[in-house]
């Protein structure tokens, strides 16, 4: 049974209200039996150095990547990862993370390609937690194993691949990387690792949106009219926009598709989680350099 | 006496290799406890610092070339454990070794110490490009 919906003034501006939670609905629903709380950072030890109490850990590279295949756990991995975490099928779960929620995002989107239903943020990301006045703790999280059941990973929904995007010329695309990324000047230094994609530059076409438009300085969303005057405005998206985001792996565009899925309201945007690492070391694929979005190719079908 | 680079190494390499993936975290964990404090009199310097671009999280390095020692000196918040642990490491098998050592320590050493699987090969990136500045400070300083 999931939880009952926040419904703070700001977030009811949102196209989906319930996506989100504040800090002190979290604090609410600590002893809620239907709800997990999860953490997921970039840093794979965050949570280890302090918690929000009964949280438990989702690492995006240990648990929600295959460990051989470049791709997502399939539906067996979800299931066991459900059940050694304690999530049921009707469980809400909320998620939160270091770095704006960027991994939180990211795993928001990969439980909705095992389609599951009621998964939030915490508005504010990790931070908010002691910005309310709370601690985190070290304790462990004492879990109750649940049962899952096996649900087959819908990748056409939500998720685009390489053959996708090229299909997908004419429409809207929108590149999360910072500035540099996107023009294609970051490139290496002697003595200086490289990136890990043998061209710099941008996806033909693609328009440049730094994820950090979308939040305000204390990590938490900004409001629908702000995001609306970015992406509807300044960018010219409209909500019944076919729209694919990318950036570097897939982490920073998931946190921009959940503004445009759930806080807009866009019915048809999907991720490419190849994103530049896959496409700026894809043989024969367009490239564009500089700050211009470029033309957009023929679509390749 | 103490330990050569390659000795140190070693010893790093086999406290990592034996465990599982969650136990490699653990002792990452301590690694990032035991980082040691900026000495005072590079505390009130940030401009001495070096930014380590390749991680996530702000990690600053400064290295000091003296009567042919090393000494490495690592700054980072304490919300960056695993960058934190990396440093920790570093800083257990490099400080206070002759320059010649430290060059020697291998570019590999990070994968060598098998901590690749358990942290993601995007993340391990972080500790090679600290070994990468390390040794480029040292080579500008003896030069």
């Amino acid at each position: 049974m999931s939880a009952e919906a926040e419904n703070t003034p700001k977030f009811l501006e949102y196209a989906h209200p319930e996506v989100l939670v504040t800090a002190d609905w979290v604090a609410q629903n600590l002893d809620n039996p239907n709800v997990v709380v999860v953490e997921s950072d970039e840093d794979v030890l965050l949570y280890e150095i302090g918690h929000i109490p009964g949280s438990v850990k989702i690492d995006w590279h240990t648990d929600l990547n295959d460990p051989v295949t470049r791709d997502y756990v399939d539906g067996a991995g979800f299931k066991s990862l459900m059940e050694r975490s304690g999530i049921s099928r009707e469980s809400t779960v909320v998620i939160y993370g270091d770095k704006s929620n960027w991994w939180a995002a990211y795993a928001l989107w990969v439980f909705k390609l095992f389609g599951h239903e009621d998964v939030r943020l915490l508005d504010g990301a990790r931070e908010a937690w002691a910005a309310s006045g709370r601690s985190l703790t070290k304790e462990p999280s004492a879990v109750t194993p649940s049962s899952y059941p096996l649900i087959e990973r819908d990748d056409k929904t939500l998720r685009a691949f390489r053959d996708d995007v090229l299909a997908h010329f004419g429409n809207p695309l929108l590149d999360i990387r910072s500035p540099q990324e996107y023009s294609g000047e970051r490139t290496h230094m002697p003595d200086y690792p490289q990136e890990g994609a043998l061209r710099a530059g941008h996806i033909p076409s693609a328009v440049s949106v730094p994820w950090a438009r979308a939040v305000n300085e204390d990590q938490t969303f900004k409001s629908r009219a702000e995001l609306e005057t970015i992406y509807l405005g300044e960018k010219g998206l409209n909500t019944d926009d076919n729209v694919i985001a990318y950036c570097r792996i897939g982490e920073r565009s998931s946190h921009s598709w959940f503004v445009l899925k759930y806080l807009l309201g866009f019915e048809n945007v999907r991720n490419y989680d190849g994103s530049w690492t896959e496409w700026g070391s894809l043989v024969g694929v367009p490239i564009v350099r500089g700050e211009e979005p470029g033309l957009a190719p023929a679509p390749r079908r | 006496m103490t330990n050569s680079v390659a000795q140190a190494a070693d010893l790093v390499a086999s406290d990592f290799k034996s465990g599982s993936n969650r136990e490699k975290l653990e002792l990452l964990l301590e690694y990032s406890e035991n980082l040691p404090p900026l000495p005072e009199r590079y505390a009130e310097h940030p401009d001495l610092f070096e930014r380590v671009e390749e991680c996530q999280s702000p990690v600053f390095l400064f290295v000091e070339v003296e009567n042919d020692q090393v000494g490495v000196f690592f700054t980072a918040p304490e919300e960056a454990p695993t960058t934190r642990g990396f440093a920790g490491i570093l800083s257990e098998v490099l400080n206070d070794k002759p320059v010649s050592q430290v060059l020697s320590l291998s570019d590999d050493f990070p994968d060598q110490i098998g901590l690749t699987e358990a942290v993601s090969p995007l993340r391990i990136r972080g500790m090679r490009a600290m070994i990468y500045r390390i040794k480029r400070q040292v080579r500008e300083k003896v030069a």
